[in-house]
């Protein structure tokens, strides 16, 4: 039997009626990772570690839906004596003495992590294609990128390799791969998980989240990666409920909010139409839609582009030759060291990142660019706040398009910076939001993003639950099928 | 013409938590090299700091000592520079909120007090250590001191001299001791400080430019090193030029101060919030626990010891000037209920070889309970106050048990009257001519056959027993 494209539920009941033993699903599993090879998705196989562990779920399984379902994790998360790179030369041998927390809360849980998957360089980037390790293949379509930065995991959920992935959301590096693979990914609220051994980007603003086929499935994730963590002083110390359990609750005479500011016009009338489809979709469940006004929400990808790079300036500081991680070869002197360590160990997105947010950070450049970025992102959150007092969700493309070739952007980081356009404003905000296929544009699926108000995951993966038990578009496979 | 010297001083305070100040590695010191770090120290990719409450407290002790303003809502920055022994690439430390605000101190140079201004005091971490002489052509990283929480004490720039800069760190150093912050320990770098030096004219209100002189872990070599660099200042605008800011390092072996680096090639150090860690609230409740729980400080000990065990104002300041002092003191009057005698050891023998030897008491090998023990042996008659003086010295040289001393050397102190009374008629007998002398009006001649007696029981007898035998004998 086979388990492609088997989602979370479907694989769990399977193991529990012994129609498969944890044993065959991870070695089927891995003949799947095999034979997707060409999509580069994964940089570091866990083979003989989940068979291992596949071995002993047959003997002993664990009281959970997670038990024995394979899992990719995007190679960020540090993992216990399994190399984790973050898609850099730098690191390309580290090997973590610890795992994160939300690794081993997934694994806990019974997941088999088998794999760390591709990603950009240290998650900056929205094609991943700033991997050292190459770029990853959209399983839509050859040469087409599969965005990012977590678009690894994005391309093994799409090809379904794997029922599950781990990713993680600094300015949409869940949901712009999940809209261009037509997968489910879900950043959660700022601190709902734990960051401790999630090698930071940007640390305000990064946040861990599921990656799945669908919003049931995310929710299943969700539950278990969430934790109040005493080693990250900012994981909320709040009531974790079941996310699973409104999922059915029906969204009849709620509230969309539709943002004035997000001007589709620009955007191609595919798309546009896709979006239109999915507003009348929600209408006829009995939902209804209010325009909002978010006033400074068209600041947010300029802010976005202070903050982060500021903290990423501060955060890739420890990779310096000295420690761990890469060394150059022979250093004549210390400031040999560090140059040629990190000329050698950063490309040249990441390098340009350091770089303004380094000049952001000058003395004299402070109040005018991170001071006034940080009073703007206060802005932009109370305009959230204002807006969530008048409607439940609010709703717009996660994506300008579907998937663009590699390449394609050319040398314009400008133009890569604006995929992130609609995302931005929920890290900002630290608000939760996820992407849900919705439809597609010349055979390539996009996504519509939901984003909720603080600690609201339920309600966004209840309208995106009653939207998927209502349409398909989350269930046709890239070879053009649909999942039974 | 007269110049007048302005000097600031930040100091280093090692806080003794005993874990560190975002980690639970170890703070301890003189471990073999990176083995008190834990992975937050070294600083790995994913790892978060979580900070340390008890170092909190102990800066808010600090706070509530000088009478400083308590910010019970305080935050941490980043402090951005590239250097081996520092894992993260930046210092965590308190830029804009600091823990402590304005607070004063006052010192005491040669008998007249003056209070010095304290800026700020803020908590931040400790760097590793390189070191340069082990491998050859190589620098070695020690990481066990990264992340040791420091609190960093800026003091206005109110003192005139290096005199006044030794008397504010020592009086720094004696109120972080009492308060059991910090274990003052010079020689381990459990305190340093950076030295902010300028000259002006005696009319001039604006400071001149000032030269910071890095790290110092030695009262001698603040003051000398003040010292050079007032003369290097007064030298350079003397002749016409000017005094650039920069920071200078202190060479004890020359005695000269040399430039590091000059204001242009200073880091920018690109401070910001860090964003891993939330402001740290003191609840009204914990900020009145520690109020409420502040150990007693010098001032208070010397009112006490005047009141309640009798002193002289003289002996109470002596005794309450250092923490170990004041510990021997109340250690050996809770042993013997003397505190006359207890007081009169330590002002008088104790410090004398203190003077002798120029150091402090906790640089001394007498610990304080060997010193209660030797008072508590003079206070029951076990030994005399002469043999007590002996094996004070002897303790002071080699740090040996009181008691040890005592019975390996056969000191015991001879109580049995029908000894020394043997004796004593011994020496009568021996000296008839002496005792005619005597007994002819010479009193002076008594102290002679004590002398004697002393002689033959090696200083061993009571000297009151002797007394009254002597007495006794003669005058019957």
């Amino acid at each position: 039997m086979s388990i492609q494209y088997k989602s979370i539920k479907d694989l769990s009941n399977m193991l529990l009626k012994r129609d498969i033993s944890h044993e065959e699903l991870i070695k089927e599993t891995f003949s799947l990772i095999e034979s997707n090879i060409d999509l580069n998705a994964f940089i570091t196989l866990n083979k003989d570690s989940a068979i291992e562990k596949a071995i002993s779920l047959d003997n002993n399984k664990v009281e959970s839906t997670l038990s024995g379902i394979p899992i990719a994790q995007k190679d960020l998360f540090c993992t216990k004596d399994l190399r984790t790179t973050c898609g850099s030369n730098m690191l390309s041998s580290f090997v973590p003495p610890y795992s994160a927390t939300v690794i081993t809360n997934l694994e806990n849980a019974g997941c088999i992590s088998v794999g760390k998957t591709n990603m950009d360089e240290f998650a900056m980037g929205s094609s991943n294609e700033t991997s050292f390790f190459g770029n990853v293949e959209n399983p839509w379509g050859k040469n087409l990128v599969p965005g990012g930065s977590s678009g690894g995991s994005a391309s093994a959920v799409s090809s379904g390799i794997v029922p599950a992935a781990t990713g993680t959301d600094t300015g949409g590096s869940i949901r712009q791969p999940a809209s261009l693979c037509g997968i489910t990914g879900l950043k959660p609220t700022y601190g709902r998980i734990s960051r401790w051994g999630m090698i930071a980007f940007a640390s305000s603003l990064d946040q861990a989240g599921p990656m799945a086929r669908t919003a049931e499935d995310c929710a299943i994730l969700l539950n278990h990666m969430c934790s109040h963590d005493l080693k990250d002083t900012t994981s909320l110390d709040e009531p974790i409920p079941d996310f699973t359990e409104d999922l059915d609750k029906p969204i009849k005479g709620m509230k969309i909010g539709i943002v004035k500011e997000f001007d589709l016009s620009k955007l191609d009338n595919d798309v546009v139409k896709v979006f239109e489809d999915s507003k009348n979709h929600y209408e006829s469940m009995g939902a209804e839609f209010v325009e909002i006004s978010l006033p400074n929400i068209s600041l947010s990808v300029p802010t976005y582009y202070v903050v982060a790079p500021a903290e990423c300036s501060s955060n890739l500081s420890r990779f310096d030759g000295v420690k761990f991680g890469t060394r150059c070869d022979d250093p004549k002197n210390l400031e040999d060291l560090y140059i040629r360590t990190r000329s050698e160990g950063f490309g040249d997105e990441v390098k340009r990142r350091i770089l303004i947010g380094s000049y952001v950070l000058s003395a004299g450049f402070y109040d005018a660019y991170y001071k006034k970025a940080q009073q703007v992102r206060r802005l932009i959150k109370n305009d959230f706040d204002n807006a969530f007092s008048q409607v439940d969700v609010i709703m717009s493309p996660t994506t300008r398009g579907a998937a663009f070739e590699a390449g394609s952007k050319g040398s314009d980081p400008i133009q890569m910076y604006l995929e992130d356009l609609f995302t931005i404003p929920a890290n900002l905000a630290g608000l939760p939001a996820l992407s849900l296929p919705n439809g597609f544009v010349n055979n390539k699926p996009i996504g519509l993003q939901l984003i909720g108000n603080f600690l609201e995951e339920s309600k966004i993966l209840q309208f995106a639950h009653n939207f998927q038990k209502t349409s398909d578009f989350h269930l046709k496979t890239p070879r053009g099928e649909n999942i039974s | 013409m007269s110049w007048e010297t302005v000097i600031g001083l930040e100091i280093h305070v090692q806080l003794s938590t005993k874990s560190k100040l975002f980690s639970g590695g170890s703070t301890g010191f003189g471990a073999e090299p990176n083995t008190h770090v834990d992975l937050i120290d070294m600083g790995l990719p994913g790892v978060l700091p979580v900070a340390n409450r008890e170092a909190f407290h102990k800066a808010i002790r600090f706070g509530l000592a000088t009478n400083a303003e308590i910010n019970q809502v305080s935050s941490f920055d980043r402090k951005n520079y590239f250097y081996p022994d520092l894992p993260k690439g930046y210092q965590i430390t308190q830029m804009t909120m600091p823990i402590v605000g304005k607070g004063s101190i006052k010192i005491d140079v040669d008998g007249i007090e003056k209070i010095i201004n304290i800026t700020r005091a803020h908590l931040e971490e400790d760097a590793g250590k390189s070191i340069h002489d082990l491998f050859d052509g190589e620098t070695g990283v020690d990481l066990n001191r990264a992340g040791t929480p420091l609190l960093e004490i800026v003091s206005e720039p109110e003192i005139s001299n290096a005199k006044e800069a030794v008397a504010y760190f020592k009086a720094i150093r004696q109120l972080v001791t009492f308060l059991d912050i910090c274990d003052g320990n010079m020689a381990q770098g459990s305190m340093r400080c950076d030295v902010n030096v300028s000259i002006k004219k005696e009319d001039a209100t604006e400071l001149g430019t000032r030269a910071e002189i890095k790290n110092i872990n030695s009262f001698k070599f603040i003051e000398r090193a003040i010292n050079y660099e007032i003369e290097r200042q007064i030298r350079i605008i003397e002749s016409g030029e000017s005094v650039i800011q920069e920071t200078r390092l202190y060479d004890s072996v020359k005695n000269e101060t040399r430039s590091m680096r000059s204001k242009e090639e200073a880091n920018d150090y690109r401070y910001f919030p860090c964003p891993d860690l939330l402001p740290v609230v003191i609840s009204d409740k914990e900020f009145s626990e520690i109020k409420d729980n502040l150990p007693e400080l010098p001032d208070e000990k010397e009112k006490r010891y005047i009141k309640e065990s009798n002193l002289d104002e003289a002996e109470a300041k002596i005794i309450s000037s250092s923490k170990t002092m004041a510990n021997m003191f109340e250690e050996a009057c809770a042993k013997t209920n003397d505190s006359k005698l207890v007081a009169n050891w330590l002002v008088g023998d104790v410090s004398a070889l203190l003077n002798k030897d120029n150091i402090d008491i906790e640089e001394s090998k007498l610990s304080s309970n060997n010193f209660a023990v030797l008072i508590e042996r003079i206070s029951d008659s076990t030994i005399s106050g002469k043999i007590a003086k002996s094996v004070l010295e002897e303790v002071w040289e080699s740090g040996e048990d009181v008691d040890k001393i005592i019975k390996d050397k056969g000191l015991v102190q001879i109580q049995d009257e029908s000894v020394l009374e043997d004796i004593s008629q011994n020496i009568i007998r021996d000296n008839p001519s002496q005792v005619e002398a005597y007994k002819g009006g010479k009193d002076k001649l008594f102290g002679f056959f004590v002398g004697q007696v002393m002689k033959e029981t090696q200083g061993k007898a009571n000297p009151k027993s002797v007394n009254d035998i002597l007495k006794k004998l003669l005058d019957n």
